[in-house]
């Protein structure tokens, strides 16, 4: 066991955990952003508005983050000149940015069904009273539908989020140093292959624990109402 | 612009060789997940605890660091111990074993809670009833339980399944010549990525629903003998 190799490589670890939690955290927010139109196309009964979501989802659900990754990334290339012309090549060049745009559209289908499930959950007395009070439309998705659904949805969220971050780790296939990145170029210098990596799942696991205490937190917070223990106290 | 130029053959292979991994690794994690459920459920509180530390821990970690930390860690890791203990061993794992161990250990973590959820959904009089009748733990696990807890893990082991199946590109980081590694290769050669890691994309998605039409074939043949409530 090098425990000195891993001493001396946890500033790169640290540096590593900055880009993992970056790119996490931009495409959580950008896919949270696609995905509420999309899970409010998707329950429409217009088969024209419902079906292109479909087709989208299932493509990324059914399909591996690696390949969609390989797709953006090197397949981006294949249309060089007609992405230079429009000015969209010096994007696509940055593995960075294909690695947000790959795993944002990826996140954005999966919660766009989270959240499908969610607002098919609310109840329907609910919002037949928002009707009745006069609310129809984006008035009535705004206040009724979308905060009952998200409150519904945010266990099976949280879980997505999860996930995100552990899949996160492809971007290192692309060159990326995020924290598998670090232990992989790390390793294949010093040959200390089991220390790095086991340290880099050591990271993995502090992430993705504390990131699952932060959303119960949360999923406390905006359940409140529904918890009569706290309403005694 | 949508050829492969001969390279198709060499796709379709890939995906065999997929599916091949991913069916080991299904049955690896089918049995892991019923060994660790049985160790959740269990009075030994031993067990319990390393089955919970088990599925922790895997749950935390992602696929593909545990996939680098088996192919190259452990031959080093098995050195490392054996130096120490005054021998010198040459440990080297195949890709193909590297993968379907690893996948099938990572998704037994997921199979472990679809199982205890399984046995927990068997109603508990059918036990009582087994144990009035003489049965023993043994008997009424075979008899009973095991039997009956197929219908309610069937849904749950098809998600598992899904995510296993597209899960195995990861092992194209090391070497396996399964369809991502094929894929990579045509890509190189032909010059076409986007073409290439589409049509690859595409043969996921045909596995995808065709584990898709199994399922639901299988979900109808567990519940063919459930009066349905209505």
């Amino acid at each position: 066991m090098e425990t000195a190799i891993i001493i001396e490589s946890l500033p790169k670890f640290l540096d590593g955990t900055i880009v993992t939690l970056e790119i996490t955290v931009l495409s959580v927010i950008l896919g949270f952003i696609l995905s509420v139109p999309l899970s409010i196309m998707r329950v429409s009964k217009n088969p024209f508005i419902k079906t292109p979501v479909f087709c989208f989802n299932f493509y990324f659900r059914g399909t591996p983050l690696l390949v969609q990754i390989f797709l953006i990334y090197y397949g981006s290339g294949q249309f060089q000149s007609f992405l230079t012309d429009v000015g969209l090549w010096h994007f696509f060049r940055e593995a960075y940015f294909c690695a947000v745009l790959s795993l944002t559209l990826n996140t954005a289908a999966y919660t766009s069904e989270i959240f499908r499930g969610g607002i098919e959950g609310v109840p329907v007395g609910e919002i037949e009273a928002a009707r009745a009070c006069g609310m129809s439309g984006p008035l009535l998705y705004r206040r009724i539908i979308m905060p009952a659904a998200l409150r519904i949805a945010w266990p099976a969220y949280t879980n997505e989020v999860v996930f995100l971050l552990q899949a996160s780790s492809l971007v290192s296939i692309i060159t990326l140093m995020d924290i598998t990145g670090v232990a992989r170029v790390v390793s294949a210098r010093s040959f200390a292959f089991y220390e790095l990596f086991l340290t880099a799942a050591g990271i993995y696991l502090v992430l993705v624990y504390g990131l699952i205490f932060v959303f119960k937190r949360v999923e406390k917070r905006i359940t409140a109402h529904l918890n009569p223990n706290l309403l005694i106290s | 612009m949508f050829t492969l130029q001969g390279y198709g053959p060499l796709l379709l292979k890939g995906a065999k060789l997929t599916i091949i991994v991913g069916a080991g690794a299904m049955i690896i994690a089918i049995l892991l997940g019923l060994a660790a459920a049985l160790c959740k459920l269990s009075r030994f509180k031993v067990a319990a605890m390393l089955a919970e530390v088990y599925t922790t821990v895997i749950r935390g970690i992602p696929e593909l660091v545990l996939i680098l930390l088996v192919y190259y860690g452990a031959p080093t890791l098995i050195q490392d111990f054996a130096a120490f203990m005054g021998k010198e061993v040459y440990v080297e794992i195949k890709p193909m074993a590297a993968g379907i161990l690893t996948i099938g250990f990572i998704y037994g973590a997921f199979a472990t809670e679809v199982f205890r959820g399984a046995f927990l959904a068997v109603p508990k009089g059918q036990i009582e009833a087994a144990h009035a009748c003489g049965m023993g733990p043994i008997l009424t696990f075979r008899r009973i339980l095991l039997p009956q807890m197929w219908r309610f893990a069937i849904p749950g082991l098809g998600n598992v399944w899904m995510v296993l199946i597209k899960a195995t590109a990861l092992v194209s980081v090391i070497q396996l010549p399964e369809l991502m590694r094929n894929t990579d290769l045509a890509a190189r050669n032909i010059h076409k990525p986007f073409t290439c890691y589409f049509a690859a994309s595409l043969l996921y998605l045909a596995i995808t629903i065709l584990s898709l039409v199994f399922q639901q074939w299988a979900e109808k043949k567990a519940n063919r003998g459930v009066r349905r409530e209505s």
